[in-house]
This record gives C-alpha cells, structure tokens and sequence, in this order.
C-alpha cells in the first residue's frame, strides 16, 4: 500500500497502480478483506450524475469593436437572462435562469422546458448561441446594443463553476397530501404515491470519504466530460448532521463547490434538465478519485448500500414549511429494491440520480488514471470537517419597518 | 379453420370534417370487431385523435381498417406513438413510477431503464414529468 499521494503518483506513472470503482471495491473487501484489500487498492474512483441546481457558468466572449460594456446592462443567451454584474465582458449564466417570456407557473404545473442549463449544454455541444445585449454607454465603452451569434470555441474563457454540488446524502422526497405536487424532486403522486430519491449512494463521491479525509480543495476531479477541481467547499455544507456508526452522514451534509474548464466538456455529462412545476436546472456528472493512504480511508470506501440511510421528508408540508420532522429512514439497498414502506404503506421509489451514468463515470475515470493521463492531486486545504463547527443555519427573517 | 384473433393497439386521427361522423360504431356492427377506447380527445383545431385497441380476427381486422382508412381517417399502430430519445434519456429512472401502465422497468443487474413501447397507451404523463425530456411524442 503506497502511503502518500507521491508514491501513488509514482505507481500510475509506472502502469502498476491498482485502481477499482467504489461499487468494485465492495466485492474485493467481500473475498479479501479489509486489510488484504488496502495492501493492494490504491485508488479507488466515485461517480455521480444527477441534476444539480446551484451550478452556473462564467464567459467572457472578447471586446467587440467599439467596445460595450455589458456590466450593468442586460444581456441574453438564447433568451435567458445573464448575470452582468461583473467589468466589460464576463457574463455568468445560471442553471435555474429563465426566458423572460417563459410563463413559469402561470399556466400550472410550469414546463420549463429551455433555461440556463439548457444554454450551457449548446455551448458545450458547440452549438451558436444568440447573444442580445443593451448598455448605457460610457465615454470608453460607446456602444450600447449588441447582437451576435457566439460560439464557445470563440470565448476566452467558458468555465463551469458550481456553487453547491454532489450532496452528500439526500432526502427521500414523498407527498402524504391528498393531490399530486410537482417539486425539484420531481413528480410526487398523492397518498404516498411514489418516492424520489437522488443519491448515487454506494458510488456518490462524499459517501466514499465521509469525514474529508483525502477530498479536499483543489482535488482534481471528472467534471462534465473534462478535468475540474474542487474549488471551495459547497454552499450550505454541513458535516454536523447525524451519522451512523459507520460515520456515513443520515441527512444532507457535505457538498463540493466545483470548477473546471467548459471547453473541454461534453453534453452527455453536462444536459439541461426541466422539473415539471418547478423549474431548469442542469445535470452534472461528478467523478472524485479517492487515493487510499490507509486501511481506515479504504474501510471508509467500501461501504455499501446497505450500510446508508436517507431520510424520507413529506414534500407536500414539512419541507415547504421548514418544519424539521421526518417520516422515518430507509436505506438505499432499499430504495433501490423499488420499493419502502411509509407509515406502513408500500410505496414505490424512483431515482432522479442516474446510477448506470454514475459507474460509468467512476469507470472512465478509473480508465483514465490506469492510462496515465489523469494523476492525483494533493488537496491545499481539507474541506471542514465536524470539528469545524459548522451547522446550517435558517434565514434569521428581520421585518423592515420604516 | 380457425382464423387466429388479433388485438392491436392504434392511434387514429380524424380530420375536421370527420370529426362528427359515426365511424368506430361500424368495426362493430360490420367488421365484428371489439374495441376499447384507451385515450379520446379533440384539439383545439378541431382534429380528434383516439387511441384503440382493436380485436377480432385477422381477416376482419384487416378490412377494419381498410375501411378506417377510406374515410380518411390516419391511422398510426400505437407503439410508433411514444418513443424515447437515446440520446437524452440518462436512464435515471424518474420515469418509473409516473407511468400508468408499467411499460418503464429498471433493470437490477445494469441499473438502466427499459421501455417497453408494447406496454404504452400514450397517455403522454412521461412526456413532461421527464427531467431531461427524453421521452417524445410523435403524430
């Protein structure tokens, strides 16, 4: 067992690291054993792929000629409002970001059928984009419209740049309510009608390293199709949850802020989504390389279905209500089954997480590293774990009284 | 002999001008013919569309529906109806329990979802309730 990231390094440059999946991994450690099986793994890769909301993009499509300054001004990708907050030229586009004349939920449940995410997934197909923009001109950046067609080849820059994804662990979303209610967790049918989860569960990245042992900032990492980095924890990352003994989170804890080069990405691991009701997001593929540096980090990566438990919240009123009471806990060897039982009902369950893309991604990454081409990076800064304190706090509501 | 009996699904669009006119009755009373109406509806331009299944014998099926299409009625075998894009579908499995009739099934094995178009009635709840609109529906 090599014991640091160098030696691991060494050993893929030489072809002779072993590297499996983390759904492998659970069969090695079955026949081998815990200790057998840290002698001889030394990498170990985690897949995910599931729409992820708080995900966004930032351009910079190059000075125009005369130059406009799209800061303060509104400019549009196929008709979905940018972010232009920043200087002349770099525009930020969300996921969620809609048409203006998109109806929304005016006409019940909303379609949602083209938004940011949707924008993303053309420039990374390498399709033209439309880009409408008004400013106010100023003495050195005269112009005040814009209309062109760009391309992501064109941009100086076209970077993804993830504010909360790959959510270690998730609620198990049903709706008790007596009509069909229509969330980000997709479709939920009355009296208990369904189930919808969304983990990869055995295979999601921070289930694999549920303390944030070897996960850190500036791990390189499967991004879309390309090669990212974790930049910063995720927003609303929270590793005081409750835990089981295995020290796998029972509730949504950690979450990665992730980075990476748009250009290098492709649409089937970048895909606008639409949540019927709710409203557009994106689906990201996600893979992290675990370096296993100690039988504990690779005890850690072999846990199993079985052995996690999501929490199974009523959609229809504690989640919107911010009450915090749950209707119990299953595992995802149970969600999985295609069915659990709420309130002594048997109730069918649907992943929105797409579990086959999520091996394939621990797949190709694992192919990448046994190639060569992908080595592991030491993390600069480890992501706060427990003893850090931090808890996720509501909105502390102040009403403005004038 | 026996004339083996058959039981097809189809989707049947009638133009405006048919739209008031008695024409399924008569696979009845003339083609001996069972039907069962899975889905009715007439769009707002007035063209009515309705999806059947269909079931008798071979012979007088097959004049059933020679008969269905001299009125000028389009007739489309059901399965053609609903197809869902490769490309798009992620196999994440949202599907699953949104559909009526079963015809989504996950495979334990490779985790990827499976369609069965047989199984479909095109009641088109797939269509919107799909995150990555994978599913479509073809007229």
């Amino acid at each position: 067992m090599a014991k640091t990231i160098e030696e691991i390094n060494e050993k893929i440059g030489e072809g002779k690291a072993v590297v499996v999946t983390a759904e492998e991994l659970i069969d090695i450690v079955k026949q081998k054993g815990i200790k057998k099986a840290a002698q001889e793994v030394d990498v170990v890769t985690t897949g995910t792929f599931g729409p992820m909301c708080s995900s966004g993009a930032y351009l910079n499509i190059g000075h125009s000629k005369p130059r406009i300054k799209l800061g303060g001004g509104r400019t549009y990708l196929n008709d979905v409002l940018a972010y232009t907050g920043f200087a002349a030229i770099d525009i930020l586009i969300g996921a969620n970001a809609l048409p203006d004349d998109d109806p929304r939920n005016r006409i019940y449940p909303g379609e949602f059928n083209y938004g940011g995410g949707h924008v993303i997934e053309e420039l990374v197909a390498g399709k033209d984009v439309r880009l409408v923009a008004t400013a106010y001109g100023t003495d050195c950046y005269p112009r005040k419209r814009l209309e062109t067609w760009i391309n992501i080849q064109d941009l100086n820059e076209a970077v993804l740049f993830n504010l909360r994804n790959a959510y270690q662990n998730y609620n198990v979303a049903v709706n008790p309510s007596d009509k069909t209610i229509y969330t980000y967790m997709g479709v939920l049918k009355s009296n208990l009608g369904n189930a919808n989860f969304c983990s990869a569960g055995q295979l999601s990245p921070l289930l694999n390293d549920p303390y944030y042992k070897t996960i850190g900032i500036g791990t390189k990492i499967f991004l879309g199709g390309g090669i990212g980095f974790i930049a910063w924890q995720g927003t609303q990352h929270n590793p005081n949850v409750i835990r089981s003994e295995n020290g796998v989170p029972r509730r949504g804890a950690g979450t990665l802020a992730v980075i990476g080069d748009l250009k290098q990405m492709k649409p089937r691991w970048l895909l606008g989504t639409s949540m019927l009701g709710y409203g557009c997001t994106i689906t990201v593929g996600i893979g992290v390389p675990i370096p296993i540096l100690s039988e504990e980090i690779l005890q850690y990566t072999a846990v199993s279905d079985d052995e996690i438990s999501a929490p199974v919240v009523d959609y229809s009123e504690a989640y919107p209500q911010m009450r915090p009471d749950i209707l119990g806990e299953v595992s995802y060897a149970q969600l999985k089954s295609g069915e659990i039982i709420v309130q002594g009902k048997e109730v069918p369950t649907a992943s929105l997480s797409s579990y086959s893309r999520a091996v394939e991604i621990a797949t190709i990454l694992k192919e990448w590293i046994l190639s060569g081409r992908f080595l592991l990076t030491e993390p600069v800064a480890l992501l706060p774990g427990v003893e850090s304190g931090i808890t996720l706090k509501p909105l502390k509501e102040r009403p403005i009284e004038e | 002999m026996i004339k083996t009996a058959v039981s097809k699904r189809i989707v049947l669009h009638f133009p405006k001008r048919l739209v008031e006119r008695a024409i399924v009755s008569r696979l009845v009373k003339e083609y001996n013919l069972d039907f069962n109406i899975l889905k009715a509806s007439v769009t707002p331009d007035e063209e009515g569309l309705m999806v059947l299944e269909l079931t008798g014998k071979q012979a007088d099926y097959d004049r059933g529906i020679r008969y269905l299409a001299e009125t000028g009625v389009r007739i489309q075998s059901l399965s053609q109806d609903v197809t869902r894009n490769e490309e798009r579908c992620t196999h994440c499995g949202a599907c699953i329990t949104i559909c009526p009739t079963a015809a989504f099934e996950l495979d334990f094995v490779t985790r990827r979802v499976n369609f069965h178009d047989e199984k479909c009635l095109a009641c088109e709840l797939c269509i919107k309730a799909c995150p990555p609109r994978a599913m479509e529906l073809h007229f």
